[in-house]
C-alpha cells in the first residue's frame, strides 16, 4: 500500500495501481478513454491528465497522465486543479474536432462513454471551424455495426480485439488523422468475441447490429439480471426488451465469471426469443390430428385427467430448462420415472463432472483461469463449445509475459510495455484435439483422433506418477514436465468430442497432478446451460427405447429429443407413447409429435436457476412477463403438480427454492443464489427501468389512451417499473449499470471492490460443491465404444455459430452457421473412396449429404462433421444402424455457371 | 591527428572504399581494441570525451550506454543507428553514409562492441537510395575481411549489421517508433520507462545512436578523450557537422568544432546572405527548433548556449528565414508537413496539429481571424510541453510555431487585419 495526497487529501491505495485505477476503485470521477480495466494503460488519449508535484515546495508540477503514473508512496497530485481540469478540456475539445455530433441519431447515445466523459470534463463551447475528417463505413457482419466518423482514436477496439481477443482481421490504418479502425476489406469479423468491440468502444462507431434493427435508447429498455444459456460456462448477461420483445443483451459484470465480456453467441444469440416460431398458445391435438388451441384451464384440466387415469408416466428433464422447472418434473411423474434427457455420452460426462466437483479436485472459476500457467487441452473445442474460456485461456498463456515483466520491474498495467518486453513468450498450453483450434495461436498443437486423445490423456497421467516409459509421438514428456514444473497447472476438457473416455482421461491427469500440487485445475465443459443440474436430479438418461411397454403419458420438457437420438430410435420410442405432452417455447421436431403443448418463457420471460460447469447456481430473471398464454415451464409443471396434490407446500418461486433445497443436500444453498421476492432496499424493490424511461407513448394507444399499469411480479424482488431502487441493489439483481453521470456500461467500476475486482457485495452465484473427498477411483484406460461406420469414426465438431440449439435460431447468428461437410485426412477419404468436390451420405433417413473437405492436418480414420440441428443423425449411428457412403447423385453446386458471353444476353 | 575526423575521407562525388578507408588509418581503432579492450574501459573512454549525442537531443552518450545490463544473460542485444535523417533542413548524416560508409561500420563495432551487442541494425531514411547501396557494399566488403560476422579478427566477438530501409516516415525518427518500426509494427513510439537499454529491440537491450554520433566513437577510440574534448571551442566537446539552408550565398556542410559563433557558419561557411535578401531569422538545429533572430549571431553553437538563448541546437542544421519570404507562409508549411507525420496515436499531435495547420492556412490565405492568433496560443501550449503529449514529436512541431508567433508577432497581425499575405508570393500560395 502507499500513501499519496490528492489535492490535498491524503488516501491510501495499492502501490500495485497507476494513479488512474487508484482513484476509479475508490469511486472517484476522472475522465479516460484508452484505459480499459483488462486492457491497462498505454497514454494515447491523454484525457486522464493530471498535476503532480515534485514535492511540496514544487509549485508548478507538471502535466502527467494518471494512467501511466505509478503511485509511489509520498506522490502528490492535483486532479481537480485549474491546471489540470484545463488540460483536460482541452483534450475533450481536441477530441471532438473531427466528431460529427450526432447524438441524436447514434445507437450509442445515452450511454455514451464519449458524452459522460465530455460532460464530466465541463467542455462545451466549439470553437474549430474547418472541414472535418470523414471515413468510408464497413460492412463487419450481421453483428456490429461500423460508423467511423464518430471514432475518437482511442485505440481500444484494436488493443482488444488483437491483444485481449487475438483477432487479425481488425486493425489500424493510415496515420495522423486519417487513422481508420477496420477490416483490409469489408467483411465478417473473425474473431468469436467481437461482439465486445460493442462496450469496448467508447462511443458509436462499433454498436450492436441486432438492436440496431429495432432501436431503443438504453434508458427506455426494460432489463433484468439473467444468465446466459449458450453454453455451460454461465456468464451473466443483461436482457433488455421493449414492447414485448427483446432487444439485445448486454454484459454484466461478474468478477468470478464473465468479467468484462462476452462471447458472440452469448451476446446475439438471444433473437430466438422474438422468434415466428414461439409457440403463443396452450394446445391440444383433436381426433382429427390438428392441434387447436386451448386455454390454459382447459389443457391444464385436460392433461389433470390423463395423469390421474395413466398407469404410467414419465417425465424427460432437459439441460436447458431451469433447475426449478426440472425439478417439479421430476416431483410430478415421481423419481423413478424421472429421465435428465440428456444423450448418452453427455449424461456420463455430466455424472463425471459432478463427482469431480464432490471430489477434492479443483475447478476454477473463469477469473482464477487466467492465473494458470501450464494448461493441457484435452480434446475440447473450448472456442466453439465454451466460448468465453478459450477467451480466459488466451489471457493465462500471458502469465509468462506478467512473469518477465515482474523481474523488468515493469507494472503490469503498463500493458504496451509489457507486450513490447515479452513479444511472444507465453505460458506453455498444449492443445490435444482432433481438428485446428482457435487458440492453436498461442498454443502446443497436436492433432490426434478422439481415441487417440484418451490414450495419450492415460499416457500423460500414468507417467506424471511414475516413469513409465511411452514412446513419445506426441510429445507426452514435454507435457508432463511442463504440468509438473508449473506454478498452476490446468486441464481443461468436455463434452464437445463426445467422448466420456476423454473426460475420465482427463480426471486421472488431474488427479495425479493434484498429489504433486494441490493447486491443480480441472475444467470439464459440458453441451448445456444446467447440464448439471439436470444430472443431479436424475443420473437416468432416457428410458431404453424399444422395451415395449406402453408408457400412457410422457412429459417432456423443453427438449428436442430428435437431436439427441436417431430418427428410427425417436419413432420406435413414440411408437409406445399414448399421450406425449411438450413443455417448450419453440416448435421444433418433437412439439410437432406431441399431443398437447404447453407454451413455456425462454430465460428472457422467466426466472429460474441455472448451474454452470463449476457448481455455480446462479438465478436468471426475467426481463419482461411474456404475451399470450405464455408461462415458465416450472410455472406449468406447478399447477400441474397442485392438480395433483403434489408441492402444495411450494405455492410461490421461493417456497419451491426452499423445497429443492430441502429434498437435495447438493442443491442445499440454491436459495442463497440471489435474495428472495421479500427483499427490499430502503425499502424498496429493485426496478428493471431507468428512472429516466420515458414512459407514455403511443405505441398501445390504438387499444387505449391510457398508460396500462405495469404487471407486478409477485416471485422476485424485482418489479417491471422505473419505481425502485438500482444502485444499491446487490449485483444478482441489478438489472442495469447505471450510476450519476456514468451512463455507459464503464460505470461497473462504481459497484466493484476494486478495479477488475469483485462486486462489491459478492459476486453473484453460490458454489454448490465445496468437495474434499479424495476422487473416488482412479480412472484406467479402457477401449471407447464409438460410432464406427466403415473403419471410419464420425468426430463432432463444434460450431460457435450453429451448434447450440437456440442460439441457431436467431437470425444473425444462424446465418453464420456452417453448411455441412465432412472433413477428413485424404487418406481417410481414400478409404471411403472419395475425394475432394465429392460428398458422402448416409444411406438412412433423410441426413443431408456431408460434401467433402480434406485436410492432411485431420487424424486419419476421422470423418469431422458439424454439430448441426441438420446432421445430428451422423452423431447417433450405432451398430450398424448407417453406412457411409459416396453420394452418387452429388454435383458441387455451382452459383457462378460459367455460361458463353453471347449466351448471357439472351 | 585531423581537426576533422568526420569528414577527413570524405571527397564529394565519390565514396571511401574498404581499401581507401584502410589507408587512412581505417579499422585501426577495431583493431586495437576488440578483444584487447574490455568493454568498461572503451565505455570509460567515451564517458571521458564527454560526447554528446548528435541526433538532436544532446544526451550524453555514455550515459546511455551505461544504462545497458552487462554481463551474462540469455538471449541478444542490440546496437541501432538511426540514420532516418528526416528533420527538415538536415543533411548532414547523409554526407557521411553517402560518402565514408565504413567511418560508420566501424564505430558501429566498436559501440557494440561497449555494450556486448551482437547484432546491429542501420535503419536508414527510405529515399537515401544512394547511400543505402555504398552501406550494403561496405557491409559486403567489411564482413569479407572479418571485421563483421563471427569472431572479429580472431576475437571470438560477434557483431552481425544488418541494413533496413524506412518506409518513409518521419516519425521513424523518434528511436521507439524506429523499433517498433524495425519489428515490422506500427511506427507509434513508446512510452518510456522502460527505456530501450533495458526493453529495446524486441523487448531486448538495444541502444539507439544517430549516425553522426556512432561515427565520432571510432576517433574517440583511436585518439582518446582528451584529443577529443579539445575539439570544441567550448564545453562541449569534438566537431560537428554544421549545416544551412536556405537564401545563403552557398549553402552546404561543414565539419566545425562545436561551439563555432553562428555568424562564422553563416558568414564565412555559407558565404552570408544573397545579394538583395537580408536575414530576418532562423531556425539553428532543423524543423523542430525555435526561431532565432539577427541578434543571437554571435552565440556559439553548443548544446547549452542555444538552450539558453530559448531554442535547440538540434541537428546543427540551420533553416534561414529572410526578409523577403512570408514567416506565416514558412511556419504554415512546417506544421503542414509535422501535422502530416503525427503518427496519430495520442489525442494533442493527431487532433491538434492539423488544427493549427488548418487555422495557418487560413491566415496565410486571408482567411484569419483575430481570435487566430489566441487559439494559437492555447493550442501551442496545450501540445508544446513535453509530458502532455506521447513523444516529443508535438513539442517539436511548436517550436517553431510559438517562436514565431513571439518573434513576428506583427506579420500575423497585419495578415489577420489586412486578410491577404502582405508578402508578394503570398497570395494563394501553396
Amino acid at each position: 500500500m502507499a500513501n499519496i495526497t490528492v489535492d490535498g487529501r491524503i488516501i491510501e491505495v495499492n502501490d500495485a495501481d497507476n494513479l488512474l485505477q487508484a482513484l476509479l476503485g475508490l469511486g472517484e470521477d476522472l475522465p479516460y478513454f484508452c484505459w480499459h480495466p483488462e486492457m491497462g494503460s498505454v497514454g494515447a488519449c491523454r484525457q486522464c491528465a493530471v498535476v503532480q508535484y515534485m514535492n511540496e515546495d514544487d509549485q508548478r508540477g507538471r502535466i502527467v497522465m494518471s494512467c501511466m503514473t505509478a503511485v509511489a508512496d509520498g506522490a502528490i497530485f492535483s486532479v481537480q486543479g485549474e491546471k489540470a481540469s484545463d488540460f483536460r478540456k482541452s483534450v475533450i475539445e481536441n477530441l471532438m474536432l473531427n466528431h460529427p455530433h450526432d447524438c441524436p441519431v447514434c445507437e450509442e447515445g445515452g450511454e455514451c462513454h464519449l458524452q459522460d466523459m465530455t460532460v464530466m470534463t465541463g467542455h462545451s463551447s466549439r470553437q474549430y471551424r474547418h472541414l472535418k475528417t470523414t471515413f468510408r463505413n464497413q460492412y463487419l457482419g450481421p453483428f456490429i455495426g461500423h460508423e467511423m466518423n464518430r471514432c475518437i482514436t482511442c485505440y481500444r477496439c484494436v488493443r482488444y480485439y488483437q491483444d485481449y481477443a487475438g483477432g487479425d482481421d481488425l486493425a489500424a490504418f493510415a496515420s495522423r488523422d486519417r487513422i481508420y479502425f477496420g477490416r483490409s476489406a469489408d467483411g465478417v469479423l473473425e474473431n468469436e468475441f467481437a461482439g465486445n468491440l460493442v462496450e469496448v468502444c467508447p462511443t458509436g462507431v462499433f454498436t450492436d447490429k441486432t438492436l440496431n434493427v429495432n432501436y431503443t435508447r438504453k434508458w427506455d429498455l426494460q432489463s433484468a439480471p439473467a444468465v446466459c444459456t449458450g453454453c455451460s460456462l454461465g456468464c451473466n448477461i443483461i436482457v433488455s426488451e421493449r414492447y414485448g420483445q427483446l432487444r439485445r443483451i448486454h454484459n454484466r459484470y461478474n468478477g468470478e465469471v464473465n468479467g468484462y465480456f462476452l462471447c458472440d453467441r452469448g451476446r446475439f444469440g438471444a433473437g430466438y426469443v422474438n422468434s415466428d416460431d414461439r409457440i403463443p398458445h396452450c394446445g391440444i391435438r383433436n381426433s382429427a390430428g390438428i392441434y387447436e388451441a386451448n386455454s390454459a384451464k382447459n389443457t391444464l384440466a385436460h392433461v389433470a385427467t390423463l395423469l390421474r387415469d395413466a398407469k404410467t408416466i414419465i417425465g424427460i428433464g432437459s439441460p436447458r430448462a431451469s433447475l426449478e422447472a426440472n425439478f417439479v418434473l421430476r416431483s410430478l411423474v415421481g423419481e423413478d420415472n424421472f429421465y435428465s434427457g440428456l444423450s448418452g455420452p453427455e449424461a456420463e460426462i455430466g455424472s463425471l463432472l459432478l463427482s469431480v466437483l464432490k471430489s477434492n479436485l479443483k475447478t476454477p472459476s473463469l477469473a482464477e483461469v487466467e492465473d494458470y500457467d501450464a494448461i493441457l487441452i484435452l480434446g475440447e473445442d473450448t472456442t466453439n463449445h465454451a466460448p468465453r474460456l478459450a477467451l480466459s485461456l488466451r489471457q493465462a498463456v500471458r502469465n509468462e509475459a506478467k512473469n518477465l515483466a515482474r523481474d523488468a520491474r515493469i507494472p503490469l498495467w503498463a500493458d504496451a510495455a509489457v507486450r513490447k518486453l515479452a513479444q511472444d513468450a507465453l505460458s506453455p498450453m498444449f492443445i490435444l484435439t482432433s481438428s485446428d483450434d482457435r487458440l492453436d495461436d498461442v498454443g502446443i498443437p497436436t492433432r490426434l483422433s478422439p481415441d487417440d486423445i484418451a490414450q495419450a490423456g492415460f499416457d500423460i497421467a500414468e507417467k506424471i506418477n511414475k516413469a513409465a516409459d511411452h514412446d513419445d509421438q506426441v510429445k507426452i514428456t514435454a507435457i508432463v514436465e511442463a504440468l509438473k514444473n508449473a506454478r498452476k497447472p490446468l486441464i481443461v476438457t468436455g463434452s464437445s468430442s463426445s467422448s466420456p473416455e476423454i473426460v475420465k482421461a482427463a480426471i486421472a491427469i488431474a488427479h495425479a497432478l493434484t498429489m504433486h500440487n494441490d493447486k491443480t485445475g480441472l475444467i470439464i465443459c459440458t453441451d448445456e446451460a444446467n447440464t448439471l443440474a439436470v444430472v443431479c436430479l436424475g443420473q437416468k438418461s432416457f428410458p431404453e427405447p424399444g422395451t415395449g411397454a406402453v408408457v400412457d403419458v410422457a412429459i417432456v420438457l423443453e427438449n428436442d429429443l430428435s437431436l439427441r437420438m436417431s430418427d428410427t430410435a425417436l419413432s420406435k420410442w413414440l411408437d409406445q407413447i399414448t399421450n406425449l405432452i411438450v413443455i417448450d417455447s419453440l416448435d421444433n421436431n418433437l412439439s410437432s409429435r406431441s399431443n398437447v403443448i404447453f407454451p413455456a418463457a425462454t430465460f428472457a420471460e422467466a426466472q429460474g436457476t441455472y448451474i454452470n460447469n463449476e457448481g455455480r447456481a446462479q438465478r436468471s430473471f426475467g426481463a419482461f412477463k411474456p404475451k399470450d398464454d405464455i408461462a415458465p415451464s416450472w410455472d406449468w409443471l406447478l399447477r400441474l403438480c397442485h392438480d395433483q396434490n403434489l408441492l402444495q407446500d411450494s405455492q410461490q418461486f421461493d417456497e419451491l427454492l426452499e423445497t429443492i433445497a430441502q429434498s437435495h443436500p447438493d442443491l442445499a444453498r440454491v436459495v442463497d443464489a440471489a435474495p428472495k421476492a421479500g427483499f427490499r432496499e430502503h425499502g424498496q424493490k429493485i426496478s428493471r427501468m431507468t428512472h429516466r424511461q420515458s414512459g407514455r407513448t403511443a405505441m398501445l394507444a390504438d387499444v387505449s389512451v391510457h398508460e396500462p399499469k405495469q404487471p407486478d411480479d409477485d416471485n422476485s424482488a424485482l418489479t417491471y417499473s422505473m419505481e425502485g431502487a438500482n444502485e444499491a441493489a446487490p449485483g444478482s439483481l441489478r438489472a442495469y449499470t447505471w450510476s450519476p453521470g456514468w451512463n455507459s456500461n464503464q460505470s461497473i467500476n462504481k459497484f466493484q471492490d476494486e478495479i477488475s475486482g469483485h462486486l462489491r457485495d459478492g459476486d453473484p452465484g453460490i458454489k454448490l460443491f465445496a468437495g474434499s473427498s479424495a476422487v473416488e477411483h482412479f480412472f484406467s484406460r479402457q477401449s471407447d465404444p464409438a460410432s464406427v461406420t466403415s473403419g471410419a469414426r464420425i468426430v463432432p465438431q463444434w460450431h460457435i455459430f450453429g451448434s447450440e440449439e437456440l442460439s441457431n435460431k436467431s437470425e444473425a447468428v444462424g446465418s453464420l452457421a456452417p453448411a455441412p461437410y465432412a472433413l477428413m485426412h485424404p487418406d481417410t477419404a481414400a478409404s471411403l473412396f472419395v475425394q475432394a468436390g465429392d460428398a458422402l451420405k448416409l444411406n438412412l433417413g433423410d441426413a443431408p449429404s456431408l460434401p467433402v473437405l480434406v485436410d492432411s492436418n485431420i487424424p486419419t480414420g476421422c470423418v469431422l462433421c458439424p454439430v448441426l440441428a441438420s446432421t445430428r443423425a451422423y452423431f447417433h449411428l450405432s451398430g450398424g444402424d448407417g453406412v457411409l457412403s459416396k453420394d452418387e447423385a452429388w454435383c458441387t453446386p455451382d452459383d457462378d455457371k460459367d455460361v458463353i458471353t453471347s449466351d448471357r444476353s439472351s | 591527428m585531423t581537426d576533422k575526423p568526420l569528414t577527413k575521407n570524405i571527397t564529394l562525388g565519390e565514396t571511401t572504399d574498404l581499401t581507401a578507408y584502410e589507408a587512412n588509418g581505417g579499422y585501426e581503432a577495431v583493431r586495437k581494441t576488440v578483444g584487447k579492450l574490455s568493454a568498461a574501459d572503451v565505455l570509460d573512454m567515451v564517458k571521458e570525451s564527454n560526447l554528446r549525442g548528435r541526433g538532436g537531443a544532446g544526451f550524453p552518450t555514455g550515459m546511455k550506454w551505461s544504462f545497458v545490463p552487462m554481463g551474462q544473460s540469455k538471449g541478444h542485444k542490440y546496437l541501432v543507428c538511426n540514420a532516418d535523417e528526416m528533420e527538415p533542413g538536415a543533411f548532414k548524416d547523409r554526407l557521411i553514409l553517402e560518402h565514408d560508409p565504413h567511418q560508420l561500420i566501424e564505430g558501429m563495432i566498436l559501440s557494440a562492441y561497449t555494450i556486448d551487442a551482437d547484432i546491429g541494425y542501420i535503419f536508414i531514411r527510405a529515399e537515401y537510395h544512394t547511400a543505402a547501396k555504398r552501406l550494403r557494399d561496405a557491409i559486403m566488403e567489411a564482413k569479407l575481411k572479418g571485421y563483421l560476422g563471427e569472431n572479429i579478427l580472431g576475437s571470438g566477438y560477434n557483431f552481425e549489421l544488418y541494413l533496413h530501409s524506412s518506409a518513409g516516415r518521419y516519425i521513424c525518427g523518434e528511436e521507439t517508433a524506429l523499433l517498433n518500426s524495425l519489428e515490422g509494427k506500427r511506427a507509434i513510439p513508446r512510452a518510456k520507462p522502460p527505456f530501450p537499454q533495458v526493453s529495446g529491440l524486441w523487448g531486448r537491450p538495444t541502444i539507439v545512436n544517430n549516425v553522426e554520433t556512432l561515427c565520432n566513437i571510432t576517433h574517440i577510440v583511436a585518439h582518446g578523450a582528451d584529443w577529443f574534448k579539445s575539439l570544441g571551442l567550448g564545453d562541449d566537446s569534438g566537431t560537428k557537422l554544421f549545416g544551412a539552408s536556405g537564401r545563403v550565398k552557398t549553402p552546404g556542410c561543414w565539419e566545425l568544432p562545436m561551439g563555432t559563433p553562428i555568424r562564422e557558419i553563416l558568414e564565412d561557411h555559407a558565404g552570408g546572405m544573397q545579394d538583395g535578401y537580408e536575414l530576418k531569422g532562423f531556425l539553428p538545429g532543423g524543423a523542430s527548433t525555435d526561431f532565432l533572430l539577427p541578434e543571437h549571431l554571435d552565440l556559439a553553437m553548443d548544446y547549452d548556449t542555444i538552450m539558453k538563448a530559448g531554442s535547440r541546437m538540434g541537428t546543427g542544421t540551420m533553416i534561414i528565414l529572410d526578409d523577403r519570404t512570408c514567416p506565416v507562409a514558412m511556419v504554415r508549411n512546417l506544421e503542414m508537413f509535422f501535422a502530416r507525420e503525427s503518427c496519430g496515436f495520442c489525442t494533442p499531435c493527431r487532433e491538434g496539429l492539423p488544427w493549427i495547420y488548418n487555422i495557418l492556412d487560413d491566415i496565410e490565405n486571408g482567411r484569419g481571424r483575430p481570435e487566430d492568433i489566441e487559439t494559437l496560443e492555447r493550442q501551442g501550449a496545450f501540445i508544446g510541453a513535453i509530458g502532455n503529449t506521447h513523444c516529443a514529436h508535438a513539442p517539436g512541431a511548436i517550436e517553431p510555431l510559438s517562436s514565431a508567433l513571439k518573434f513576428f508577432a506583427a506579420e500575423f497581425k497585419q495578415h489577420i487585419e489586412e486578410q491577404r499575405c502582405p508578402y508578394s508570393h503570398g497570395q494563394g500560395a501553396n
